[in-house]
């Protein structure tokens, strides 16, 4: 191979890594631009959605259109969000396939392009893979299945398993909870439901794919996961879009449900193009002595607002969020953690790093409550941000409410900075300025690294050395 | 075959601080560099390797016949030079194997990859020539390490890339005699017919271990004087008011 088809194809295969790739449109469903209760209407009519999840839907609405937007303490970006120009829901109508081979042709190149298919057959349980509004492929290999593990998307979970489902949908993030988990509420489509049995421990874990395939378009995904008592569970997802001209927002709810004893793992590898909103509200609750560890990586976007949150609801409950965030030149990561104690004898963790190269921007924020009437409980609290070039920004913003004195916190913090000095050093030894700044990020991400399945943590690495080239252009 | 440097101008900031300096290590040679502090000895240390607040204003370097300062600072690299840094740089979270391992995985032809078994041998048994604890493998490179064991590090760093042309710069500053030895040994141990030294020093001290072929003394900018070994000694005994009341006499 001469160098010119080689660099052809090294390219070629970095724009798959990213994601930069699209599709012609050819949608049977499209609710249109703008928001309105009869977006809500196509969208329930054409899902075939029983009435209380219309009404869920359009309670949801209202309350979207009556909250402000949050830059009272949120970036102004948000301002540039036109809801008017956004569609809100896309479609081919198709039921999920159960094999690939069903998948239409340019749906499943997208995902074989991915990876998708590949990773599932070698270390995966099931994969939903979601192409735009709805799933296009949804399989659980046949042994998780006997166990008795639900692997649906929401929209089946609510009709087929609605005994289940309805009782913890909208529990652990109320509609109001906030502007976008409202917006979420009144047109969300795909995402996953899943339950795991008491006892059932899942040996490999499920994964969802979410892919933005269409210009001026919302994905609005919601995810519940109950993991019934004694049981175990890790959740994957992953997500990209192309590069658009215009913005592509992304705003999902995921409410996590552990039982008593049990353990759920919610992984995430975010790699959105630079033109992404993404607003996601994230939670869990944990009874008895479970434990809810979300471990959160974002790469990309234009301007991400994600604070995955633990609600140690009963005694001897752990909630756990690991995260990495990288911000790129016109990028701002707004991630962050909030730990609610609310029995005795709870411990949450939170580990933070957070890289900001060139003008991109890391903002860091933290809640932890602790109540007066607890005893017990710990928290411990490690944000560290890493500065590659002067003009980047830091910001962390802890809130620490403990009270009583029964109990022990934590917090620490750091910021440290990859100097022109050290780029130069490392060039000098013959790493390129790109491999040089690769080595020092995964460095500084190293011991979170770690805590990754070895196949994500190869990803990332790989994600990292993308997006470092992509910064020295 | 050499590193030829002809009449090398360069600034920083607009301020000329190399003013025509010309050079020439043929492979196979120790040169050394003396000269007073401000003289210009560091700075052309760092536009050789390319550090991008110098500009060169007149003049060029040939590396074995290839433009040296056409290439950007990892090219040089992987060309053959190496600078081992007066201030060696920190860099937290990379461990030295790691960094090394980056290093030489750089020199290889892509979809090559280094063999990491014989990679850790060797760096071990380098490693314990020094005198560097096998535990620096793990530590991040040149955090928290002590003014030797930066040295120590720069020269580890040296022996293991290998290059065709190195420059030292006063690499024996901070150190005792012990390291100094250590790092003398180091240096002596990779003299070879295909390699050339350009030792950067302020005192004779130095030379006593690393014995240079030439030696310049650098004033001002420029060369001012070059002879064998014993101009070293000369300096010493002097001082460098010697050559710049030569330089006026002249």
């Amino acid at each position: 191979m001469n160098e010119e088809s080689r660099t052809v194809t090294t390219i070629a295969q970095e724009k798959d890594t990213l994601g930069d790739f699209s599709f012609p449109e050819h949608h049977k469903f499209d609710a249109g631009y703008g928001l309105s209760e009869s977006t809500i209407d196509y969208i329930c009519d054409v899902k075939g959605e029983p009435d209380w999840v219309r009404a869920f839907r359009k309670k949801a609405l209202g309350i979207f259109e009556k909250k402000p937007m949050p830059t009272h303490w949120a970036t102004q970006d948000l301002e540039n969000i036109d809801f008017d120009k956004i569609r809100y829901y896309l479609s081919d109508g198709e039921k999920p396939k159960r094999s690939w081979d069903e998948v239409p042709d340019d749906v499943k190149e997208t995902f074989e392009r991915l990876g998708i298919p590949e990773q599932e057959r070698a270390f995966l349980a099931g994969v939903e893979a979601q192409f735009d509004s709805e799933a296009a492929y949804s399989n659980v290999k046949d042994a998780v299945a006997e166990q008795g593990v639900i692997f649906v998307n929401s929209t089946e979970g609510l009709k087929e398993h609605e005994e289940i489902f309805r009782p913890w949908f909208g529990k652990v993030i109320p509609t109001s909870d906030n502007k976008f988990s409202a917006l979420n509420s009144a047109v969300f489509s795909g995402g996953s439901f899943i339950y795991v049995p008491p006892g059932v421990k899942v040996a490999h874990p499920l994964q969802a794919y979410f892919r933005i395939n269409s210009e001026n378009f919302g994905q609005f995904e919601r995810t519940l996961i109950i993991v019934d008592e004694g049981a175990e569970l890790t959740y994957m997802e992953g997500c990209t879009a192309p590069k658009f001209e215009t913005s592509t927002l992304h705003s999902a709810v995921v409410e996590l449900v552990a039982m008593k004893d049990a353990k759920l793992q919610y992984i995430t590898v975010q790699n959105w193009s630079s033109n992404v909103f993404n607003l996601v509200t994230k939670r869990g609750i944990a009874h008895q002595n479970a434990e809810v560890r979300w471990i959160d990586c974002n790469i990309g976007s234009r301007l991400t607002m994600k604070y995955p949150g633990v609600v140690m609801k009963e005694p001897g409950a752990r909630g756990e969020v690991v995260s990495i965030a990288l911000a790129n030149d016109g990028q701002h990561q707004d991630t962050g953690a909030k730990m609610v104690h609310a029995a005795d004898n709870t411990t949450s963790n939170v580990v933070s790093k957070s890289i900001s190269v060139g003008e991109g921007r890391a903002t860091y924020r933290g809640l932890v409550q602790i109540p007066k009437h607890l005893k017990g409980c710990v928290n411990n609290t490690e944000c560290d941000a890493l500065l590659i070039n002067s003009k980047s920004k830091t910001e962390t913003y802890p809130a620490i409410s403990v009270k009583g004195n029964k109990h022990a916190t934590q917090h620490e913090a750091s910021v440290s900075q990859v100097s022109e000095e050290q780029i130069f050093y490392m060039q000098q030894r013959g790493l390129s300025e790109a491999e040089a700044m690769s080595l020092s990020v995964n460095g500084f991400v190293n011991d979170l690294v770690r805590e990754f399945p070895m196949e994500y943590s190869v990803e990332l690495k790989r994600l990292i050395d993308l997006e470092m080239e992509g910064s020295v252009g | 075959m050499s590193l030829a440097i002809t009449d090398l101008h360069a600034e920083i900031d607009g301020n000329e601080i190399l003013k025509g300096l010309t050079l020439e290590i043929p492979k196979g040679e120790i040169h050394a560099i003396m000269g007073p502090n401000g003289s210009g000895k560091s700075t052309l240390a760092k536009v050789l390797a390319g550090h991008e607040d110098y500009q060169v204003t007149e003049g060029g370097v040939l590396m074995d016949n290839q433009d040296l300062l056409a290439m950007e600072v990892d090219e040089r690299s992987r060309a053959g030079f190496f600078l081992a840094f007066q201030y060696p740089v920190e860099i937290p979270g990379v461990s030295n194997a790691n960094f090394l391992r980056a290093a030489l995985q750089a020199r290889m032809p892509a979809g090559e990859e280094l063999d990491a078994v014989d990679f850790y041998k060797e760096m071990r048994s380098r490693m314990e020539s020094l005198g560097i604890d096998q535990k620096f493998t793990g530590r991040a490179v040149n955090e928290g390490f002590s003014g030797g064991e930066k040295k120590r590090n720069e020269i580890l760093q040296m022996t293991m890339l290998a290059p065709t042309y190195a420059v030292l710069d006063e690499t024996d500053s901070g150190l005792d005699i012990d390291a100094l030895k250590v790092v003398a040994e180091g240096v002596n141990a990779m003299r070879s017919p295909g390699r050339g030294f350009l030792i950067i020093t302020h005192y004779q001290r130095l030379l006593d271990y690393i014995v240079p072929d030439v030696v310049h003394v650098m004033a001002d900018g420029r060369i001012v004087k070059t002879g064998g070994k014993e101009l070293a000694l000369e300096l010493e005994e002097k001082g460098y008011d010697w050559v710049r009341e030569e330089l006026v006499v002249a």
